[in-house]
């Protein structure tokens, strides 16, 4: 047995702990708006924000993951989140959108940190998101648009 | 170009059937065709029917049922753009839905068939998608007269409201919705003047941003069915091998597994979740027989094409004579070009849901040639096609790769179903090593070109060879799309240059190999558009000219070709000095109905390429939603240019070598150039916008890395320049 608290709900889960996080939102809570994309860290499809860090849910272990607060894109909430999310739709940014579940959850531990990153800082700390349909120039767009909306 | 009326069946016959085989006879003619498909396209009957294409709630809202699939390009937003611009639809009323399989009521029409690619989306549905909203808006106009006893002619219908202003009423189109869709459908409707447009040549929001940033997108993988497995397949990790031996006894015991079976493409390990059938098949053993399987790798392939280049080959075209041409050039400029093979890699792996039902199955999935899934998802299943439904739904991009004649992943998922004793629903997830292993990948290419010019730097001869695997054979389309042995897949973007090139000749050499090829956003034109632009830019020079302005002279018969280049020459800057440590590209490629140019800023950070810039022109035709046009020209920069500058599949022993992102390493965030499009105001029909921008890129950087290094990399992906030339 292992405990998660995923978006502020205690989840009491049957699995083995090794279960990769992100199967465990997936397949047994069926919060399905994290991703699958490459499961080796590789991508960021699978972003979840764990104690406010971005982390890859598909390379964290279930055991591991017990007694922190999990965030997954459906619990997101806050100004930041609104501004980001907001921002997002306004520019279009979307193409498929698979990986945007985790873009928007990087963008949103930076900005966090970060109210008014620079071109630089975004791309640091967007390193690890992949977009397949190249919306680069729009995340970048829409993260500072976030910013001045926040400031 | 070859004559369409060979190929191509009638309208009527088409939209009769919707059969597989009647598909293939398109979408093969179009892939050979894209040009002329237009046309034809447009002289056809079309459906319009709105209760096909749209349902109006009581609510108000308006739901169009999407005949193409959205993985991506915004073409669901495209659909309702034409219809609520017809209909005079309030944009935010507007939802949308994919259509189920019924090529008898959705085929696109460039392909006569249901599908979606080839950049056709809005080209196909520019008549007919207006239509629709139009004949929706007559009979709307006309319940409303009937409820409210008034003439027809004094219905005014504006942003979403029925009005009738003599007697000053006015309602949402959900009160006279049910009259209205049971009235016949009007046999003529007049289309707006392009004037009166609100929608067309407008911004629009996406109809998918919402549900893509929120996490509620329902893509095939979030798709659940109750009591349902995930499957994984073990596939051999040699092209040909197939499964001689398996033991399984290790993979029953992991748990949560509950069967494994085996199928055509390999062994499949279900499981009641998706963390133990992959941990099932890491316990499976399996023993391949290798008779049939590529074993080489990709340097002993080429050296085999290479070898083949020196017999004739098939004469794709023969126009003038490039040999004497070629006799009497003062100067010739020749070379080799490579083209690795490359994996489509979309974000989400390929992934569907089947469930038996009493009828037969029902599958959820990214399905884009849904009459294809249909018919092999039919004949592994020994279903009639109409016991085959497909529900579509958003896929997580494609590239070419969800679009397969070979239906791969639909057909193995029918035999998994077949073959299970459980009666459970199934999902197959392909992990990402599966899809990088894959195969179905953009084909290994090598061209060899000679081009001779005389003494005042006129092109007299051209002399192009080109070697690799079909796309088209030995697929349902081979029949139609591959004429006298010659697949227009590879030599597409030669044969159709835009160029007045009076003498040339083209000549394919069909490759034989185990690994399946397929589609890679731009098919053929992601490999000859570059041999064809970093060869006139070399030709240029050669002759002494200015590139933009040599290209310009072979392009003066087509205005629409000059204006493209003309506008992204000067947007860029064309012709003043580049700043010292930067290299300046162009390149034009005319694809999919769709004239682009492209000017590329490069500088070197040690050996590798910074590209810095990229200013595109584009001629698409009416730009239906100028957004969504910039976004796909800015995310086709993003996407192609891991090709440009690294992505490679290579096989040792015919084992592919790549298996995930870190070594094959999509574009990221922080190698991404500023983007500035630009697009030429057109009243012409729609054409492609998802494909064409991919073309150009390679050769523009090529062509500024030259600027700027001396260096002409003839190859891609590029190779590491030498910083010291």
């Amino acid at each position: 047995m292992v405990t998660l608290t995923i978006n502020g709900t205690e989840h009491v889960l049957d699995v083995d702990p090794r279960m990769p996080l992100l199967w465990a939102l997936r397949d047994r809570l069926d919060l399905v708006g994290t991703k699958f994309g490459c499961g080796r860290a590789q991508c960021g499809a699978c972003t979840v924000h764990i104690d406010g860090e971005a982390a890859r849910s598909c390379s964290i272990r279930v055991g591991d993951a017990a007694g922190k607060n999990i965030t997954t894109i459906e619990g997101v909430t806050g100004k930041v989140a609104q501004a980001v999310q907001k921002a997002w739709q306004d520019l279009d940014v979307v193409q498929c959108g698979y990986c945007q579940s985790g873009q928007i959850m990087s963008a949103i531990v930076l900005l966090a940190a970060k109210p008014t990153p620079t071109d630089a800082d975004i791309d640091s700390a967007l390193a690890g998101n992949v977009c397949r349909c190249g919306t680069y120039v729009r995340i970048r767009k829409a993260i500072h648009q976030a910013a001045k909306e926040l400031a | 170009m070859r004559p369409m009326s060979s190929v191509r069946p009638t309208r009527r016959e088409v939209l009769k059937g919707g059969t597989v085989a009647a598909g293939a006879l398109i979408l093969g003619a179009y892939v050979t065709l894209p040009r002329r498909a237009f046309a034809q396209a447009a002289a056809a009957p079309i459906n319009y029917d709105p209760n096909v294409f749209l349902r109006i709630g009581d609510d108000d809202s308006v739901t169009i049922l999407s005949k193409h699939l959205e993985m991506g390009q915004g073409v669901t937003t495209g659909l309702a753009t034409l219809v609520a611009e017809e209909l005079d639809a309030k944009w935010s009323t507007i939802r949308l839905e994919h259509a189920l399989n019924n090529p008898a009521k959705y085929a696109n029409l460039a392909f006569g068939m249901q599908g979606t690619g080839g950049s056709t989306s809005m080209a196909n549905s520019w008549e007919q998608m207006r239509r629709v909203g139009a004949a929706a808006r007559v009979m709307l106009t006309q319940a409303a007269a009937l409820r409210w006893g008034v003439p027809p002619a004094e219905i005014e219908v504006e942003d979403g409201v029925v009005l009738h202003r003599p007697s000053n009423r006015k309602s949402g189109f959900g009160l006279h919705a049910a009259a209205a869709m049971a009235l016949p459908v009007p046999t003529t409707v007049t289309l707006k003047d392009p004037k009166a447009w609100k929608y067309i040549g407008k911004r629009v929001p996406r109809v998918d941003s919402v549900a893509k940033t929120t996490g509620k997108a329902v893509f095939a993988m979030d798709f659940r069915r109750p009591g349902m497995l995930t499957a994984v397949v073990r596939r051999p990790e040699l092209f040909g091998a197939t499964v001689a031996h398996v033991d399984t006894a290790a993979a029953l015991k992991v748990p949560g597994v509950v069967e494994v079976v085996q199928v055509p493409s390999g062994v499949a390990v279900l499981a009641k979740d998706t963390w133990s059938a992959m941990r099932g098949r890491d316990a499976l053993r399996i023993r391949w027989d290798t008779t049939h399987a590529e074993t080489r790798s990709v340097e002993e392939m080429l050296e085999d094409y290479r070898k083949a280049l020196k017999a004739p080959g098939l004469v794709a075209l023969r126009r003038g004579d490039a040999g004497k041409g070629l006799a009497r050039a003062t100067k010739t400029v020749q070379g080799e070009f490579t083209f690795p093979f490359l994996a489509h890699a979309p974000m989400e792996p390929m992934n569907a849901v089947m469930e038996r039902t009493p009828d037969g199955v029902e599958m959820w999935g990214g399905s884009q040639l849904q009459t294809f899934d249909t018919g092999a998802a039919a004949q592994v299943l020994g279903l009639k096609p109409e016991q085959v439904t497909i529900h579509t739904l958003f896929s997580g991009g494609s590239f070419g790769r969800r679009a397969n004649g070979a239906s791969d992943w639909t057909a193995e998922l029918a035999n998994i179903v077949k073959a299970m004793k459980a009666r459970a629903p199934v999902h197959l997830v392909w992990t990402r090593e599966d899809d990088i292993r894959g195969g179905y990948y953009r084909p290994l290419a090598l061209h060899q070109v000679r081009a001779g010019l005389d003494d005042t730097g006129n092109i007299i001869g051209w002399h192009h060879q080109v070697a690799a695997k079909s796309i088209m054979i030995g697929t349902p389309m081979e029949p139609f799309a591959v004429k006298d042995g010659v697949d227009n897949t590879t030599v597409e973007g030669i044969v159709d240059t835009d160029y007045a090139l009076p003498d040339l000749t083209v000549e394919a050499f069909n490759q034989k190999t185990a690994i399946p090829v397929l589609w890679f956003r731009s098919v053929g034109n992601n490999h000859t558009a570059f041999v064809m632009e970093t060869m006139m830019d070399e030709l240029a020079r050669a002759a002494g000219k200015d590139s933009v302005a040599f290209r310009q002279a072979l392009l003066a018969k087509d205005a629409r070709a000059v204006a493209v280049t003309k506008l992204a020459a000067e947007s860029a800057g064309w012709g003043a000095p580049v700043p010292p440590g930067k290299g300046r590209g162009f390149a034009y490629h005319h694809s999919f109905g769709t004239r682009v140019a492209m000017v590329a800023d490069v500088s070197l950070v040690g050996t590798e390429i910074h590209v810095e810039r990229v200013v595109a022109a584009v001629d698409c035709g009416v730009a239906v939603n100028p957004d969504l046009v910039v976004s796909q020209v800015e995310g086709s920069v993003g996407f192609a240019l891991s090709t440009v500058l690294r992505n490679r599949i290579t096989l040792n022993g015919g084992r592919v070598v790549q298996g995930n992102f870190n070594d094959y390493e999509p574009t990221r965030i922080y190698e991404m150039p500023r983007v500035e499009v630009h697009i030429v105001p057109s009243t012409e029909p729609p054409s492609g916008i998802g494909e064409p921008p991919v073309p150009p890129l390679a050769p523009a950087i090529a062509n500024a890395v030259h600027s700027l290094t001396g260096q002409r990399l003839r190859s891609l992906p590029l190779a590491p320049v030498n910083s010291s030339v």
